[in-house]
């Protein structure tokens, strides 16, 4: 625990993985995470994210694979002994200490005798100075939540982790909590791992996130680049929602893939393509439904050159304030969404009405067809975990 | 490496070799549950085993006792003792009839009717515990006493008249007749008839009862078809912990009772303690107790219950 | 109609009421003839008011030795059975191992056994192997007996307790010894407090075992019972009422002081 040079600090996960039984909750990966970045584990539950967590933490021993610290190897050390430490889902604040003492609580079992000032100004910092003596089933979830925070940053170690720290909170006071999340890391300058099963929590608050489904890190990187440029059909339908549409290469050249999807042809950059491409091969073909315009059949003349576009009718549509969404029936893809934003809203933009989708090629990405194409999609009810 | 130098768990003491990982040793459960396991099986199970061998030794006290298989013990035993036995068996089964009759209504009331009295009344129910049930069971003497009032009051409503004919008092008394067995032993296991009912009533969520009465039902049916199968695990171990110490219990049998109330507790105590004829004393105590765990075992199977622990 | 439709709507109250004054009648009897002052050994009818019982509890022979000896057992049986309970408990909640049923059985039986078998059973084991009976076979049937109540208080108590509380004190620093004392036992402290008041309760006031395996030492209830056939003397009832208001009281005590505390919290 001396004095970290630039990359002391990084955690470094090689080759680790988890296995009960026969059933394996993480594959073995390899993860670096830069000292003093706001890292996320994004997944659905079950994905390993939690397990990953608890072996960086030394709770869970690793089946494979070793946790090092900057230059330290973890691996053995008993969660004690590891300079790092957890803030707990649902916080597991110690029920018979009051707020003092839970933060104190690491300070003291080091065998540091004068911890007042030291706790007072870790209170400071959470804004719970007036609270110190009370125990803490007396506090708001989003009090309980910072004091959590507070007993795990007083102890300044390398790494904090958060395992699904906002989950316990109504949707108002997590996105107030995300922010002051943000704050501290800033302010401490510790590296957070932040697991989470929420995309929109992930792409607020982190620099780099890790998408994980099934025990293994999907993508990683930071959330425009995860969003923009997804590379499975898990990330684009699990970071927010995407229109996939089925399509066979038509040609390629001047850097541009051409695709046909029914009679319709679309183009993609290359660049946006990681799958490999062969003419007569199968391509899904993506597009995040905001950057979709609308336009009602009669003034499909008016729609700019050069830009993909597929017809369709409105299958239904939900006012939501900022944007109306779509989903529109088309002969290319069932079910496609469009967010448009409420500027000028054209009242003959109904149900049954029949449109022309258009958008810039360069908003389009491919993915490998060969995958599932529903993966990562979010039915009603997996939302509770 | 580092965690060889680690502390051992609590309360487990290290073994040499053990290569203790980041978390609990394989050991430490059996650590844990070797000294009160042990207790169990030297205090509780051997004397079972020297219990059953005795049953079936001959012998006298002066010569002392071998084992020879003597299996007529039992079958003396029986029929020489099967009015006590019966006895035990209807008497602590009226107590515990009693007992969840008269405990229902007060569990019931404590969960859902007594408000800011709750706990009062939690506490009095507990109270008299503190008080050695010997001495509680002493007061019904008095309570009981030939020309006291209670045995007035009976007498003036004519319930001694229907007890004579049912046979369970005895012209103008009523101590030493069964129904003051039965009496006294419904009053000393009635608190664990109304904890354990207590305890699965006030698990039922009051909001039940509305949606209950929102769909129709009357209170009456409510508690027929909503509370009471949800207090069903409290009446079965309420039942078990009423009956099976009230058939082994003699104490009230001997105090309030006469010699004609005799259940098979007092046989058991006089074989064993007065009359020091011991393998008849443990065959009557192994048929007790093989009939106890049979009806026990055939109770819960039949009720479904199994997480009595 | 009025009157009855409310007398129906309270029968369930009136009905509890009553048992609870069945419950209590005798204690009030033994409290009224804690004043009495009997003709004849017995004091089961009442003759005048009297205090001697009460200025001089110790006034009968044995009784306060007695109750001594109830005390210490008591004492001695509790910890017994709170440490070796509470032991069980721990393994029971929080490993797995071979043999679980079994373990789980062998607390269960104890519970499920009329008195008088295990009782009875006892005896023969301590006279088979030729053991002096007195207050160390008392203390051994009386750890018997109390060891599963105990188990399942405890377990209770374990069972609800969050395990993430143990891994964030093993995180926070605290070794395998540190986080046993500092968190684990003070969060189960209440349910090997409820155990062991059990298992006091239990062994001060066994009768049936106590009585088979007690040999020529009396303890308070054998006492009782003995007085019961030789002549019951005013003191038993002295001391009966007063443990029961020095039990109420202190329950009493106990709940103002709770109340006390939620209302802070509330303010």
């Amino acid at each position: 625990m001396k004095t970290t040079t630039d990359t002391g600090g990084d955690v470094r996960l090689s080759g680790i993985g988890k296995t009960y039984g026969s059933f394996t909750a993480v594959h073995p990966l390899d993860l670096t995470v830069p000292q003093g970045s706001f890292f996320a584990l994004l997944g659905a539950s079950g994905c390993g994210k939690t397990t990953t967590l608890r072996m960086i933490a030394g709770l869970e021993e690793p089946t494979s694979g070793t946790v090092s610290l900057g230059e330290q190897d973890v691996t053995r050390l008993p969660p004690h002994k590891r300079p790092v430490n957890t803030v707990f889902q649902s916080y597991a604040l110690f029920p018979h200490l009051d707020i003092f003492e839970n933060v104190a609580f690491g300070l003291r079992r080091r065998g540091i005798r004068s911890v007042k000032k030291q706790v007072e100004e870790m209170l400071e910092l959470v804004q719970l100075g007036e609270q110190a003596r009370k125990k803490p089933h007396q506090l708001s979830g989003g009090q309980q939540q910072r004091v959590a925070v507070a007993r795990a940053l007083i102890n300044h170690p390398k790494v904090l982790l958060l395992d699904e720290p906002l989950g316990a909170l109504d949707l108002k006071l997590r996105r107030q909590m995300q922010l002051e999340l943000k704050r501290i890391q800033t302010e401490v300058g510790i590296t957070f791992i932040h697991v989470t099963h929420d995309q929109e929590e992930a792409m607020t608050m982190a620099d780099t996130v890790a998408v994980m489904n099934a025990g293994r890190v999907e993508q990683l990187g930071p959330p425009t680049d995860l969003y923009e440029n997804p590379r499975t059909t898990f990330v684009a339908n699990f970071l927010g929602t995407s229109n996939l549409i089925e399509a066979e290469v038509d040609s390629r050249g001047g850097g541009d893939i051409v695709v046909k999807a029914g009679d319709c042809k679309l183009t993609l950059p290359e660049a946006r393509c990681p799958a490999p491409v062969t003419a007569g091969g199968r391509l899904l073909v993506g597009v995040r439904p905001e950057k979709i315009s609308l336009v009602h059949a009669d003034d499909a003349g008016g729609i700019p050159a050069g830009r993909n576009r597929v017809t369709g009718r409105i299958a239904g549509s939900s006012f939501i304030g900022v944007s109306t969404q779509y989903v529109i029936d088309s002969p290319v893809c069932p079910e496609l969404e469009v967010y448009a934003q409420n500027v000028d809203r054209d009242a003959r933009l109904a149900p049954g009405a029949e449109v022309v989708l258009h958008w810039s090629p360069a908003h389009t990405f491919g993915l490998d067809a060969a995958q599932d194409i529903d993966a990562g999609v979010q039915d009603i009810g997996e939302e509770a975990a | 490496m580092a965690a060889v130098t680690e502390a051992p768990p609590p309360l487990a003491p290290a073994t040499p070799e053990q290569k203790p990982p980041p978390g609990r040793g394989r050991l430490v459960p059996y650590w844990l549950l070797l000294p009160g396991i042990l207790w169990l099986l030297v205090f509780f199970v051997m004397p079972m085993v020297y219990q059953a061998s005795t049953s079936v030794q001959t012998g006298s006290l002066e010569e002392g006792y071998q084992v020879t298989w003597h299996f007529a013990t039992y079958w003396d035993a029986l029929s020489e003792y099967w009015p006590q036995f019966l006895r035990s068996v209807l008497y602590a089964g009226s107590a515990t009839v009693l007992c969840l009759l008269l405990g229902y209504p007060l569990a019931y009331l404590i969960a859902f009717r007594a408000g800011r009295w709750r706990n009062l009344i939690l506490i009095l129910v507990i109270a008299p515990f503190f008080t050695s049930f010997l001495i509680r069971t002493l007061a019904w003497k008095t309570i009981l006493a030939d020309g006291g009032p209670v045995v007035g009051a009976l007498n003036t409503l004519h319930v001694l008249d229907v007890t004579s004919w049912l046979g369970i008092t005895a012209g103008d008394r009523v101590l030493a007749t069964p129904l003051a067995v039965i009496c006294g032993l419904t009053y000393n296991f009635l608190p664990f008839m109304i904890l354990p009912l207590y305890t699965s009533l006030e698990r039922i969520d009051g909001r039940l009862h509305e949606a209950a009465g929102d769909l129709y039902a009357t209170p009456f049916t409510t508690f027929r078809k909503v509370t009471f199968p949800l207090s069903m695990p409290g009446v079965v171990s309420g039942t078990l912990l009423t009956f099976i110490p009230a058939s082994g219990d003699y104490v009230n049998a001997d105090l309030l009772g006469s010699t004609d109330t005799r259940m098979v507790g007092n046989v058991i105590q006089t074989q064993f303690l007065r009359i020091l004829d011991y393998p008849t004393a443990a065959a009557l105590s192994f048929i007790l107790m093989a009939a106890i765990l049979i009806m026990v075992t055939l109770y819960i199977r039949k009720s479904g219950t199994e997480d009595l622990v | 109609m009025a009157f009855l439709r409310r007398l129906r709507s309270r029968l369930v109250v009136i009905a509890g009421l009553l048992t609870l004054g069945y419950l209590l009648l005798p204690n009030v009897v033994v409290t009224v003839f804690s004043f009495n002052d009997p003709k004849g050994r017995f004091n089961y009818t009442w003759q005048k008011f009297s205090t001697d019982a009460w200025t001089d509890p110790c006034g009968v022979a044995d009784l306060c030795g007695s109750l001594s000896i109830s005390l210490q057992i008591a004492a001695w049986a509790t910890l017994g059975a709170t440490v070796l309970g509470t032991m069980i408990a721990f393994a029971l909640v929080r490993y797995r191992f071979r043999a679980r049923g079994a373990v789980n059985s062998l607390i269960f039986l104890p519970m499920a056994m009329p008195e008088v078998v295990m009782a009875a059973s006892l005896l023969t084991l301590f006279l088979n192997l030729g053991a002096q009976l007195g207050f160390w076979t008392i203390l051994i049937a009386h750890i018997m007996f109390c060891l599963s109540f105990v188990v399942v208080a405890v377990k209770a108590r374990v069972m609800s307790m969050d395990p993430r509380l143990e891994e964030a004190a093993r995180d926070l620093y605290a070794g395998p010894v540190q986080t046993f004392v500092r968190v684990t036992l003070p969060i189960a402290a209440p349910g090997i407090a409820a155990g062991a008041l059990l298992a006091f309760a239990l062994s001060f006031d066994d009768f049936i075992i106590t009585n088979f395996n007690a040999g020529a030492l009396v303890t308070f209830p054998m006492f009782v019972w003995g007085s019961a056939q030789r002549g019951t003397p005013v003191q038993i009832n002295v001391i009966g009422t007063a443990m029961f208001v020095v039990a109420v009281l202190c329950v009493l005590a106990g709940m103002a002081v709770g109340n006390r505390r939620k209302r802070q919290k509330a303010a």
